[in-house]
């Protein structure tokens, strides 16, 4: 088991003849992804060519889910349609299957088309969004596994930590940290730096508290909101696994964004001391390095008793 | 995206919001016209920059940094009054609890009528990242900074949440008109105006409206008497109109710059310059430069496909910080190729003869390849296995103590 996608997940891509979403739906594949197709409005009927196969595109998200019963979407839709893309796919997951993960990627995003798109989702309980401006989620698995997203493959190994992170290159150091202890991963969420997304860090928790598969939890937060602090406070209740943090962002001066959109200390508020703070107060093993997270990771599994 | 108050004000007059007369203006004699137009006894004269606090701000000036002025912000009871608070707030410093020391040029003057206030409160709409929704805040307490209200009076700051889907309905208007304290005329003028709000808000895609103060005038209408807006930038796509309000001179000019190449960079005090794919990652460079007893002289995250042009545009906005006293370059590479990012270093580095410290981690696809670009070039560049190494190496070639 693994969270919310399992290794053999049947996986659709939006936006898949587009450059982006064709670059990535072939590193998709290549890596072992069950890519079963994709959709672009206008294009249905037409096929892409995936490391060397032919893959089938559909005009519509309810075409799409009726034909392949797909478990997921992932979105390379651009800014201007990529909500639209979001509630499209919530609405045919809900009708068709009544469940369903949709995976956004796209970056810059209207913070108010997300607030709609939300609440969106948010009606329809099976469905699950992960986004957007994130790197999507992988579950690896023996020999290939489940990318849905941007991250390099080949990074990973299917294992027993299960890594959840606001950032995209910073959860690769994560990942990257895990495997210099030799622990694989079980599921890796990027849940994404938008101020407004779906899944956030307290879900993450709760799914990787029930997974038989993962043992112990990496978390990886940065300015900006509370995020964090919440999903402390609620760790610290509901919890049992290890876990270990870090935030990003304690050189970050107020008032100014820093690269994501939802990365910036407000009125004094969201700043990485105060996260910090909250995670040692939730019993989190904190590194303030993120090239000491093995180290911090492998004495929390020791104290655990699970090395 | 900020935009200056008298654009605020603009904006509400256009969509219904109630606001008074007034004059933007960039000169004396503009100002002094204005005044003439206007035929108010009283108007106030305010300076118009990207930051708050003008009231209780000083004027400095440019040269000789001599105190102008007290208050950025000034009531003038007389041509001659205008005269002289319009010649002492433009082209001089303004410098507010929110500018920082250095201060703001004051370019933009808005000119506007006095108004009989019986009371000042405030009201802001911004996105709740926690509840997912546009929240509105509202305070008896206009006027005072709001910060200080929700510390000190929290039962003063009254809260509502708009559900995205059914929108602002009528009993949240009611409610929160009564618990202001407002009855009658007033009321019906506040719930005219919360919800021409809102409909601007979504309009517009705002990130935040804030109005300090909202002022209820002696014949009970509802005015506001500031407009502070800003803009989601994300939506910039949609409103081409911002190009023509957006005032370049209050942004950094090499923060622009950077944008324009797909970069985002972010200026900072300290002198080891930063090269990072990731906005994450680039932040915990700095940290960790900061960690390891150095100073970042920057936040710049080249993005996920940066290519060899925009490595070296990197570069020469780095180095363009006379600060800076050694490089630190830290890629992980996913989509981006290590052996990309090596070449496009190298390129760099000998397109612009760079004569600091240069500190470069690869890790990801094709690091193999990348170092090994790197070992066989002649350039003095040192290489490092991880983060940590990296920022003590740099760390300790510009002359600090790890």
């Amino acid at each position: 088991m693994a969270i919310w996608i399992e290794e053999d997940a049947k996986v659709l891509v939006q936006g898949i003849t587009g450059k982006q979403g064709m670059f990535h739906a072939d590193k998709m594949v290549e890596y072992g992804t069950n890519i079963v197709g994709g959709c672009t409005p206008g294009k249905g009927g037409q096929t892409v060519e995936l490391q060397g196969n032919s893959y089938p595109v559909w005009n519509s998200m309810f075409e799409a889910i009726e034909t392949t019963d797909a478990d997921a979407t992932v979105i390379y839709v651009p800014p201007p349609f990529a909500a639209e893309a979001i509630m499209e796919a919530a609405d045919a997951f809900d009708q068709i299957k009544g469940e369903g993960v949709v995976v956004c990627i796209t970056e810059g995003i209207p913070t108010l088309d997300m607030v709609k798109a939300v609440a969106f989702v948010e009606n329809r309980p099976g469905v699950r969004l992960i986004g957007p401006n994130c790197p999507g989620i992988i579950t690896p698995g023996d020999g290939g596994g489940a990318k849905i997203g941007i991250m390099p493959g080949h990074i990973h190994a299917k294992g027993r930590i299960g890594i959840v992170s606001k950032s995209g290159t910073l959860t690769y150091e994560a990942v990257a940290q895990t495997m210099s202890i030799d622990e694989g991963q079980s599921t890796c969420v990027g849940i994404g730096g938008d101020p407004v997304n779906g899944t956030g860090f307290i879900e993450c928790l709760a799914a990787f508290e029930a997974d038989s598969q993962t043992e112990a939890i990496v978390m990886i937060g940065e300015i900006g909101g509370n995020a964090e602090q919440e999903a402390a406070a609620w760790a610290k209740e509901n919890v049992t696994k290890p876990i270990v943090g870090f935030v990003a962002g304690a050189t970050a001066p107020p008032g100014k964004r820093m690269g994501h959109a939802g990365a910036i200390i407000s009125g004094g508020k969201g700043t990485a001391e105060e996260k910090f703070e909250a995670f040692e107060a939730a019993g989190i093993a904190c590194a303030r390095d993120p090239s000491e997270l093995g180290a911090v990771l492998l004495e929390s599994l020791k104290a655990a008793g699970l090395r | 995206m900020n935009i200056h108050e008298y654009q605020g004000k603009a904006l509400f007059k256009q969509h219904g919001v109630k606001v008074v007369e007034g004059v933007h203006c960039t000169s004396v004699s503009a100002a002094l016209d204005a005044y003439d137009q206007l035929q108010s006894k009283v108007v106030a004269v305010k300076s118009q920059i990207h930051a708050g606090g003008r009231g209780k701000g000083n004027l400095y000036s440019p040269e000789s940094r001599d105190l102008v002025m007290e208050g950025g912000v000034k009531i003038a009871f007389s041509k001659e009054d205008v005269e002289t608070y319009a010649t002492n707030i433009l082209g001089n410093v303004l410098v507010t609890k929110q500018t920082g020391d250095e201060g703001k040029v004051v370019n933009h003057l808005y000119v506007e009528s006095g108004c009989d206030i019986a009371h000042e409160y405030y009201l802001a709409l911004l996105v709740d990242r926690e509840q997912k929704s546009v929240l509105v805040m509202a305070s008896t307490e206009g006027g005072m900074d709001i910060e200080e209200v929700a510390e000190e009076t929290p039962e003063l700051l009254h809260k509502l949440n708009i559900d995205p889907n059914a929108g602002l309905l009528g009993y949240q208007i009611r409610d929160l008109g009564l618990a202001l304290g407002l009855q009658g005329a007033a009321h019906k003028s506040f719930g005219k105006m919360l919800k021409a709000l809102y409909s601007l808000f979504l309009m517009e895609d705002c990130a935040m409206v804030e109005i300090n103060p909202l002022v209820r005038s002696s014949d009970d209408e509802m005015i506001a008497l500031d407009a502070k807006v800003s803009f989601d930038e994300n939506a910039e796509f949609r409103h081409k109109s911002w190009d023509d309000i957006r005032d370049l001179s209050e942004e950094e000019d090499v923060e622009i710059r950077a944008k324009e190449t797909g970069l985002s960079y972010v200026k900072l005090d300290g002198n080891i310059g930063c090269l990072v794919n990731g906005a994450g990652l680039a932040m915990a460079t700095m940290d960790v430069i900061k960690l390891y007893g150095g100073e970042p002289a920057n936040f710049l995250d080249v993005g996920g496909g940066a290519n060899e042009e925009q490595v070296k545009t990197a570069f020469s906005i780095i180095l363009e910080d006379p600060n800076v006293k050694g490089v630190l370059v830290n890629i992980f590479g996913g989509i981006m190729r290590c052996d990309i990012i090596a070449r496009g270093v190298i390129a760099a580095t000998e397109s612009l003869g760079l004569t600091v410290p240069l500190v470069v981690r690869l890790a990801g696809t094709n690091v193999d390849e990348g170092k090994a670009i790197l070992a066989a070039s002649t350039l003095n560049i040192h290489p490092a296995d991880d983060l940590a190494e990296g920022a003590q190496k740099i760390v300790k070639l510009i002359g600090g103590d790890v």
